[in-house]
């Protein structure tokens, strides 16, 4: 074999997959992932360590990995990361371990994501399960929120003892592992959900169908409930609509509309009773991950698909194996082309978006060049459905509801970045809820650090 | 799980059902609403919540069968439970929120059309419960759909029912009502809050901006979550783009855009009528008459 090159890994073919909701990528098996582990050079510095957002000890369990003591590995990986199957899955890890990664400077770096997720899933498939602690501290926590940020805080909580609620919202845990995160690239009844239960069966326990600042107040629960301290983790769901005429019309829908009835109400499924509206030509606004989820899932559901977005492919902000997978399955991207209105018919159905031509100029604040509109260059798109995918922002409801608690000006709590506390007494926060819309181990590392805020504070008390 | 207590049918296609929900019960304000789902593979679906016991953890939903899905929630019996339950979730209505002394110097006219009832009975209650005698209309489209109207009479100053056809109270839509209220029979009010049809809510708009009395409607377009995250449930009121189960369900009935809200109401029709279909008929639609679309 080539040891520059990546152990290729096992996927559906596109043509065949892009008419089910199964998943994409298929995994290595025990001699693949055996093979790749071989790859890793053991580095005694190890760059890619630090290229962790939890810093896993990547070198020391793919060395296990690569001696077949598997379950060395996964217990490895379970001192750092709550939810391994997950982050294997859907980590950009080609910025964060595998980019810092030695054998990536004249090759291709070790596939570490792939290896964790192999170590995760033959965890699942063997009933590896993790410790409950012996015994409680008798400190209560609450945590608001059961995605990545909330699942990780409770876990780590635990884990020390402490006696965790999560109070969720919607009727399922897992917030956008659940209703974001396509079936296709991160099954939920294989994946998520034992990896729910590995939390659970820390000793967590999981109270959905309710809303914090609703249901009942972050105040009631510290004043009569008895919950000492509590950690925000309620993310960033809130979609951006554009503001161009047309955008009420039927057949336009938020990213997260269309991925909430798939993916949490199983709306692509007969058997379940929620309807998803699938035209037979789809727009996707926007060029993130969520944009591909969205344009991927209405492919599957068996419309021509086009992703637009305002800048060119180099900036592109969704992983490269998205973009690569999306266009393998027949997404079709109208790049450097911008949304000015959108048409409709007499009964207010989407007939057509009028987008304009852009070009790039000089680099903005945030170092990626400006898209500005070429005139006159105007055309009409010929669809009949239309994805927003312009991106989330926290919800107001608990920052509205609790005395104390700032936000910013883009409604983003305020929270120290190391351990998660907020300008509230008891109340600590992390995730999306505090940087706005980012990745899921970013969420896990703010949760962790949310869990470490937590202890010192009653462990002081 | 989130036992149902009672279960009762109302009028035809019309039930009321106390559920167990004690989180709701306890802190929720008339205006605001829940949402539930049946089972593993039922939708959401928001209803108003109707009445409720803070002291038992009851809340009382009343629903009409419209679609699968209702028909389907409508078998339900005493005993059997929910799968899931949330809320309360929305604004409360404006008057909960205001100096009571204030609130206490207006004269309130209700208007409650069909189901409408319903969601008007808590406000009315609240209203009676803080010592404020007010007008209520009270509409159905025939004798036998009328609900909640002794309900309403324990708690209304005035009850005025009235039927479509004539076979019950007075006769013709609640704006005839309105209108003979206010112009034969001297009556005054500052405010109006219509529930029901939203074409009822739409025209009971147009008559009191002719006649000048400020108006608030609670919408109930498509909703999934509930809480904010994905904009279905998305309306125009005043030029501005609103999320009713956030911002709402409540706005002024005079910014409403109601021709795109009863548009976006019949965004799956077709779909919900396929699925009623296939509740009905089992595998025995295959849509071959050629008038509903059918299942291809």
């Amino acid at each position: 074999m080539d040891m520059m090159k990546k152990v290729p890994i096992r996927e559906q073919d596109p043509k065949v997959r892009a008419t089910n909701f199964e998943e994409v990528c298929l995994g290595y098996n025990q001699e693949e992932a055996q093979a790749e582990a071989a790859r890793c050079l053991n580095c005694k510095n190890a760059r890619c360590v630090q290229g962790c957002p939890v810093s896993i000890d990547i070198p020391k369990f793919i060395q296990e990995v690569k001696e077949g003591k598997f379950e060395e590995a996964s217990k490895t990986i379970a001192k750092s990361s709550a939810l391994p199957a997950v982050c294997g899955r859907v980590c950009p890890q080609e910025s964060q371990c595998e980019g810092k990664c030695v054998r990536g400077i004249k090759g291709e770096a070790v596939s570490i994501g792939k290896l964790e997720r192999f170590v995760a899933d033959w965890s699942r498939e063997n009933g590896i399960v993790p410790e409950k602690p012996e015994k409680t501290n008798g400190h209560k926590v609450a945590v608001i929120g059961s995605g990545p940020a909330g699942l990780t805080c409770a876990g780590d909580l635990a884990k020390m003892g402490y006696e965790v609620t999560i109070f969720e919202a919607l009727h399922e845990p897992g917030g956008v592992l659940i209703y974001g995160i396509p079936e296709f690239r991160l099954p939920k009844t294989r994946v998520v959900g034992p990896e729910i239960e590995n939390v659970k069966k820390l000793g967590v326990k999981i109270e959905t169908n309710v809303i914090i600042g609703k249901s009942v107040t972050i105040d009631q629960l510290m004043e009569d409930e008895g919950f000492e301290a509590v950690f925000i983790g309620s993310g960033a769901g809130l979609p951006k609509f554009m503001g161009i005429p047309g955008e009420n019309a039927n057949g336009v829908f938020s990213a997260n509309e269309y991925l909430t009835r798939s993916n949490l109400m199983k709306a692509f499924r007969d058997d379940y009773d929620t309807p998803i509206f699938t035209g037979k030509k789809v727009a996707v606004v926007g060029g993130g991950n969520v944009a591909m989820d969205a344009a991927r899932t209405a492919l599957r559901l068996g419309a021509e698909v086009h992703i637009v977005y305002r800048r060119s492919e180099a900036e592109l902000p969704a992983r490269v194996e998205e973009v690569h997978h999306a266009k393998e399955e027949g997404v079709i991207f109208n790049l450097l082309t911008n949304p000015v209105e959108i048409l409709t018919d007499e009964n207010d159905w989407v007939k057509g978006m009028v987008v304009r031509k852009m070009e790039l100029g000089e680099p903005d604040a945030s170092g990626r060049r400006r898209p500005v509109e070429v005139p006159g260059s105007d055309y009409t798109m010929d669809v009949d459905t239309v994805i927003m995918s312009l991106g989330t922002s926290p919800n107001p409801l608990i920052s509205s509801t609790t005395e104390g608690l700032e936000t910013n000006r883009w409604k983003c709590i305020i929270a120290d970045e190391t351990n998660g506390k907020t300008t509230k007494e008891g109340v600590y926060a992390g995730g999306d809820a505090v940087t706005g819309a980012a990745t899921v181990i970013l969420a896990m590392e703010a949760g962790r650090a949310g869990a470490r805020g937590i202890d010192e504070y009653l462990s002081g008390k | 799980m989130y036992k149902i207590v009672k279960a009762e049918c109302l009028a035809d296609k019309i039930y009321l059902m106390d559920v167990e929900a004690p989180r709701i019960a306890k802190l929720c304000q008339p205006g605001e609403f829940l949402i539930v789902k049946m089972d593993q593979v039922g939708e959401r679906i928001p209803l108003t919540i109707c009445d409720y016991d803070r002291e038992k953890g009851l809340v009382t939903i009343v629903f009409q069968i419209v679609g699968a899905s209702t028909a389907r929630m409508a078998e339900l019996k005493e005993g059997d439970y929910f799968q899931d339950v949330v809320g309360p979730l929305g604004q409360p209505s404006e008057f909960v929120k205001e100096d009571i002394e204030e609130v206490k110097k207006r004269r309130y006219l209700f208007v409650a059309g069909g189901v409408g009832s319903a969601p008007v009975y808590p406000q009315v209650k609240w209203m009676k419960e803080h010592g404020i005698d007010v007008d209520v209309i009270e509409g159905s489209k025939t004798k036998d759909l009328l609900i909640l109207e002794d309900e309403l009479r324990a708690v209304a100053g005035n009850l005025y029912v009235t039927t479509d056809d004539g076979s019950y109270g007075r006769s013709g839509m609640v704006t005839k009502v309105i209108q003979d209220l206010v112009e034969q029979e001297g009556k005054h009010y500052d405010v109006c809050v219509a529930i029901g049809p939203m074409i009822m809510m739409k025209f009971v708009c147009k008559l009191t901006k002719e006649l000048g009395i400020p108006t608030i409607v609670s919408l109930n377009p498509i909703m999934v979550d509930g809480t904010g995250m994905c904009g279905a449930c998305r309306v125009s009121v005043g030029g501005e783009v609103k999320f009713a189960c956030v911002d709402g369900p409540e706005f002024d009935g005079h910014l409403v855009d109601f021709d795109q809200a009863m548009k976006r109401q019949q965004m799956y029709k077709t779909e919900e009528g396929r699925a009623m279909l296939r509740l009905q008929e089992g595998k025995t639609h295959h849509g071959g008459c050629g008038h509903c679309g059918g299942d291809e």
